[in-house]
């Protein structure tokens, strides 16, 4: 029998390897937010942002870029980067939840919920974004509510996943009738909704939604054992100490919690709830100590990065968000399949 | 360590195990024998806390196993599964550190050291480095057994005894590995005072490895004892429906040998 003499093996695991790689996502993160609220229809140039950003400006330009910077890009760059972090957490927990690499939040209801919210308050003639956003959440709890319950009545949370399927076509339809029912105003303000944007951002929504947003996700980071365990399989995890069903319960509110608000805030946004956690697993691994912190700094990324495509792709105007994930998320999604499937 | 008294479990309305008693004590290993559908992986799920019990009681340490949460019980009884699936890719260390999940109080030196341990014990050290989806289904019973190993050890430093229960553990192993993961086992259990139930389909093995043999049929115990008191040909004959031989190994009069057919 030989031993394993080398601990060295053990080393990935440990705790300053997972440090070392989140705090490298970290610094891409802050450098990208960086570009992104220095660059727009309005260019500042670099030199000028420390200025900008902290002191009293002198010269008319400085006041402008003052006034852009702080009032729309850093608000809005701050919550693509809230959207996208929390989007990619919460799939990085469906995915673990359902033990299958193709969950992600909209699943079981929740974004075809809050879409429904919206669009519905918008063609009943709610004009607020306030007002809005509250019926966006209530959809998006109201479509989980209903798919857990119709889904519970199976053992397994296969359950839920066909309640939701079910639910996500009921809920596709009812917009749909929506849509068709709107006048041409009521039209612009529902695609912002159904194809997702951060223009609404401002420093108000960030207040409530920053550190709601950080403290749901540190709750479900938490939880990176019992997700490890549910690899092994329910009974399995059972067997290592995890009350299964109050597990699931745990996950799937905090997800709802997570997603609901985002959806309300910024509308559907596709992909980056399914693919950001899928290439964080295929390039650092599955082990969710690493896998959901490393997901909620990718997931800020790839939004702060695809926010800014969209703003840069069609000045002086812009592309919904949601497009920009979808357009460049799913060939970039089909060609890392591909490479992977060949290795 | 365990004690089951009058143990009755059903399934979908059939009785599986039907007034079955059994004690086994530290250090002890107690097999399970029985033709497919005795009730044998019954009697384990039942001991696991995964089964309701219809009737009779079960203590593991003098505590009754109804009364233990999943997490207690976690940190008393660990389950050799037959089969396990993981879902997503996982290196080998990170597959068998799980073990030490319900066992809060561990350092992050003293899991590393358990998992170098438990794979050695394992004979599977030389997979530390490996990822488990790229193993054989042989390899992987080995690392699922060392992260079974890794809870129960852990359960030993922290409560001072334990319960392993193994269900079928040498059904995809080769020769040695079979006799390898017993006779590990046994030396663990002696070393530590672990209980160990463990159910197989080979008779051989058995009589080689364990102390004490129950031989289940139709959820109900057709005998119980050490194997050169119970591994009788009529036993045998009655308890698989096939006619069986019993010999005495010629160059090793304490073993024996057990023939079908």
């Amino acid at each position: 029998m030989r031993s394993v003499k080398n601990l060295d093996l053990i080393a990935p695991l440990r705790r300053p390897a997972i440090t070392a790689t989140c705090t490298a996502l970290a610094i891409v993160l802050a450098l990208l937010m960086l570009i992104a609220s220095s660059s727009g229809t309005v260019a500042i140039p670099w030199s000028a942002l420390p200025r900008a950003l902290f002191s009293a400006p002198v010269t008319s330009d400085e006041q402008l870029w003052q006034s852009i910077l702080r009032d729309v890009r850093l608000p809005r760059v701050i919550f693509a980067a809230l959207c996208g972090g929390g989007l990619a957490v919460a799939g990085a927990t469906m995915q673990a939840l359902f033990r299958n690499p193709l969950a992600e939040p909209g699943l079981v209801g929740i974004s075809a919920g809050g879409a429904l919210g919206a669009v519905s308050a918008i063609v009943f003639g709610a004009s607020s974004f306030g007002l809005i956003a509250i019926a966006a959440f209530a959809g998006s709890l109201f479509a989980l509510f209903a798919a857990w319950q119709i889904g519970r009545r199976s053992r397994a949370v296969a359950g839920l996943l066909l309640a939701g399927v079910a639910i996500n076509a009921i809920c596709g339809s009812l917009t749909a009738l929506c849509t068709w029912q709107a006048t041409d105003a009521q039209l612009r303000s529902l695609t912002f909704w159904n194809l997702g944007s951060l223009a609404g951002s401002n420093w108000l929504l960030l207040a409530l939604l920053g550190p709601w947003t950080l403290i749901v996700s540190a709750l479900l980071l938490r939880e990176w054992r019992g997700m490890n365990a549910l690899l092994l399989g329910e009974r399995e995890a059972g067997h290592l100490g995890f009350a299964i069903r109050p597990l699931q319960r745990r996950l799937i509110v905090l997800v709802a919690l997570l997603v609901g608000p985002l959806v309300a805030a910024c509308g559907t946004i596709a992909f980056i709830g399914l693919v950001v956690p899928h290439i964080v697993r295929l390039t650092l691994g599955a082990r969710h100590q690493l896998l959901l912190p490393a997901s909620l700094l990718s997931g800020a990324i790839a939004l702060v990065l695809a926010d800014w495509a969209a703003r840069m792709l069609a000045i002086p105007s812009e592309i919904p968000v949601g497009i920009v994930t979808s357009l460049a998320g799913g060939p970039f999604f089909l060609w890392l399949l591909a490479r992977w499937s060949k290795a | 360590m365990i004690r089951i008294e009058q143990l009755r479990c059903q399934r979908e309305g059939r009785t599986v195990i039907d007034a079955v008693s059994l004690h086994v004590a530290a250090g002890e290993v107690v097999g399970v024998l029985g033709a497919n559908g005795a009730g044998k992986s019954s009697l384990l799920a039942a001991v696991a806390g995964d089964l309701p019990l219809n009737g009779g009681t079960i203590t593991l340490a003098g505590q009754p196993i109804t009364r233990l949460r999943q997490r207690q019980l976690a940190r008393q009884r660990t389950l050799l599964p037959q089969t396990s699936a993981l879902e997503f890719d996982l290196p080998v260390p990170e597959v068998v550190a799980m073990g030490a999940y319900p066992f809060d109080e561990l350092t992050a030196m003293q899991i590393e050291q358990l998992v170098s341990t438990t794979l050695t014990r394992a004979d599977a050290s030389e997979l530390a480095t490996r990822h488990y989806a790229g193993l054989s289904g042989g390899e992987q019973q080995r690392v699922q057994f060392a992260r079974v190993l890794l809870q129960t050890l852990a359960a030993c430093q922290v409560n001072g005894n334990a319960v392993l229960l193994l269900d079928e553990p040498t059904g995809s192993l080769d020769p040695r590995h079979q006799h390898g993961l017993l006779a590990s086992v046994r030396a663990l259990a002696q070393e530590q005072g672990i209980a160990v139930l463990v159910v197989l389909h080979d008779v051989n093995l058995a009589a080689r490895w364990c102390d004490r043999l129950l031989l289940l049929k139709a959820g109900r115990e057709v005998a119980q004892g050490a194997p050169q008191a119970v591994l009788q040909a009529e036993t045998l004959c009655a308890v698989y429906d096939m006619p069986a031989r019993v010999l005495v190994d010629p160059d090793e009069p304490g073993r024996l040998l057990v023939l079908f057919g």
